[in-house]
Parts: structure tokens; C-alpha cells; sequence
């Protein structure tokens, strides 16, 4: 049963990965289009902000859909869902695998690159896996999406929250809607366990 | 009818051995219980001659090859490294590598408690040093 389950998602990937490579191939005479200075950069760290190009509108939209479903499985995760949380990781590989990264700089893209493989394997992971494995794959992924907004910014207020329990005390970190903290390594085991260590817009 | 077979006599200069500075314990460790599945060259058993079994270990390979791949270490970013070694860590600590169904097979393939902790160190340290 899983296996075949296994094989099909492979074969899904397979089919995907083909449809976005020749997405990007029609998309290719779409010059990026210069940025102008008052656009809101979001959470950015310093580096390579003077030759920042705008992301054209696919882009924008990609880290949204990512954003949305990241905060579908850790509310899933949340509420001890593994189906929920299941779900939306199957969305968030298709998000990711329709990443249009053509409006950023090449370093940025490189960058933005290594977060995408890096991060898909991890939400087709959560599409597949028991509860913990799905927790386990979310501390990573939550890694992946910081270092995404970091890049893309978001138009979004988020809040970035830690949890130092969790990965035998190694800690994890999340990304959260609401102030509040609802931890999604634990669940009910352990719904207050964190803090928020910054907000995002 | 024949599967696929999974070898080859080069050791790529991306793999896992070649890059990184693997004591000799623990490379010959991670090649005897790893490497089939996890590298482009598998040291198959006499039974592999009999269907369906060779069809089912290139599956198991395939799916193995596919997580993780020893030979082709290098050609991930350091953030795949990352989470590879992460997972490769968690997966030996909850006995969930190597299998079962492999080990049932390969005794030798096995870890002792004291390997277990070894590589887990050595694989913990990879990841810190990246």
C-alpha cells in the first residue's frame, strides 16, 4: 500500500518537475523589472540589496501560496492533524515546484535555489509520513521558509517563534500568524512551549 | 527477467568518502551497512539472482538512492547537507536505519550500540562543521 503510494508520488514529482521546466522555458523573454527604492524589502538582511531587482508579480505570488500552506501544516501540527498537515504538504511541493525565481538577483536565485530543493524534499516528506516524522521535517522546512521570506519578503505580519524543547533540546524554530504561541513539534502535549523571538512586519 | 543492476566501479569525486576526511572505522561501517541502497553501486547477494527478489531490492534501491546518495555527497548545497545529516542522525538514533528487512539478511549490516553512537558523533560533528 505505501509503496504504491511511494511510487505514485515519485511519479507525480516526475510529471511535475517536467511541467515547470517547460513553464519556465515559455516564461524566459519576461525581463525582471528594476526596483524602486520605497518598496517595502520586508525582513532583509544587508547583503545584496543594492542590486536588488523587484520580483515580478509570480514571484510575489509564490512565497504567498508557500506562506499560506507552511501555516496550513503547522496549524495541522498544531492540532495533532497528521491528515490536515498531510495535505498541505502536498500543496506546498507543487508551491515550491512553481517557484518562479526569474525576478531576483543570480545570487539571490542561487540562494533561492538551494532553499527550494532543500525545502520541497522536506513538505513531500510531510505529504507522506506519521505525525513525528511529519514534525521532524517541519523543523526544517520552517528554516527553509525564514531564509525564503528573508529574500522575497512578505506583505504578511508574522512572528517567529523558538521552541527549545524540541529536537532533544536542540530547539526549533516556527513561523506563526498570531502572537500567541501554539507549538506544533508538541501539540497538545505541549501547546505553550516557546517564545516569540521576533515579528516580522 | 533481468532488473536493472545497480553498479559501478567508479567512486565519483562528489562522494561521501572522497570529501570528507572519514575515519577508517566508520567508512567501512557506513559502506558495508549503507552503500547498497545508498550509492550507485550495490554488492548483491547469490539470491538476487532469483525473481522477485532482484525486483524488489531495485525498488528498495531506487527509493534509497533517491533520499540519499553517498556518491553524489558534494553535489548538495550545504543546506541539503544539512538536512540530510540531520536525518541520517535521527534515523540511526531511532533504529529505523538500516532496515530491518536488510539487516534480517545482512547480519553484518547491523550496529552495535558503540557504532551507533560513533557514527551518530561523527555524523553530528559533519554537520556542525558545515
Amino acid at each position: 500500500m505505501k509503496k504504491t503510494s511511494i511510487k505514485m508520488g515519485i511519479l507525480t514529482m516526475a510529471l511535475l518537475a517536467l511541467t515547470t521546466i517547460s513553464c519556465k522555458d515559455g516564461k524566459k523573454e519576461e525581463a525582471p523589472i528594476p526596483m524602486s527604492s520605497e518598496m517595502p524589502l520586508g525582513d532583509r538582511n544587508e547583503s545584496g540589496d543594492s542590486e536588488r531587482l523587484m520580483a515580478n508579480d509570480s514571484g510575489n505570488s509564490s512565497s504567498k501560496a508557500i506562506i499560506d500552506n507552511y501555516l496550513k501544516i503547522k496549524n495541522a501540527l498544531v492540532a495533532d492533524n497528521q491528515e490536515e498537515a498531510a495535505k498541505a504538504g502536498g500543496m506546498l511541493v507543487a508551491n515550491f515546484e512553481d517557484f518562479d525565481t526569474s525576478g531576483y538577483s543570480s545570487e539571490e536565485q542561487q540562494e533561492l535555489k538551494d532553499i527550494i530543493e532543500d525545502a520541497k524534499e522536506h513538505a513531500e516528506h510531510i505529504s507522506e509520513s506519521p505525525m513525528e516524522h511529519q514534525r521532524e521535517h517541519f523543523g526544517i522546512l520552517s528554516k527553509d521558509v525564514i531564509d525564503m521570506i528573508a529574500i522575497t519578503g512578505t506583505d504578511k505580519k508574522l512572528y517567529q517563534d523558538f521552541c527549545p524543547m524540541y529536537n532533544n533540546k536542540k530547539g526549533a524554530q516556527w513561523l506563526s500568524s498570531t502572537e500567541e504561541i501554539k507549538n506544533p513539534f508538541f501539540g497538545s502535549k505541549m501547546m505553550n512551549c516557546g517564545e516569540v523571538q521576533k515579528q516580522i512586519n | 527477467m533481468p532488473a536493472n543492476r545497480n553498479q559501478s566501479n567508479v567512486v565519483p569525486d562528489t562522494d561521501f568518502m572522497v570529501v570528507n576526511n572519514v575515519p577508517a572505522n566508520i567508512e567501512n561501517k557506513i559502506q558495508v551497512s549503507c552503500y547498497d541502497c545508498h550509492s550507485n553501486n550495490t554488492a548483491y547477494p547469490w539470491y538476487n539472482k532469483v525473481q522477485p527478489v532482484a525486483w524488489f531490492l531495485e525498488d528498495h534501491i531506487k527509493e534509497g538512492k533517491a533520499e540519499l546518495n553517498f556518491n553524489e555527497w558534494d553535489e548538495y548545497s550545504d543546506r541539503r547537507k544539512n538536512s540530510k545529516l540531520r536525518s541520517i542522525i535521527s534515523q540511526i538514533e531511532d533504529d529505523k536505519m538500516p532496515l530491518d528487512s536488510y539487516t534480517i539478511i545482512h547480519a553484518d549490516a547491523k550496529f552495535s550500540e558503540d557504532e551507533k553512537y560513533e557514527i551518530i558523533a561523527y555524523m553530528a560533528q559533519l554537520k556542525n562543521s558545515l
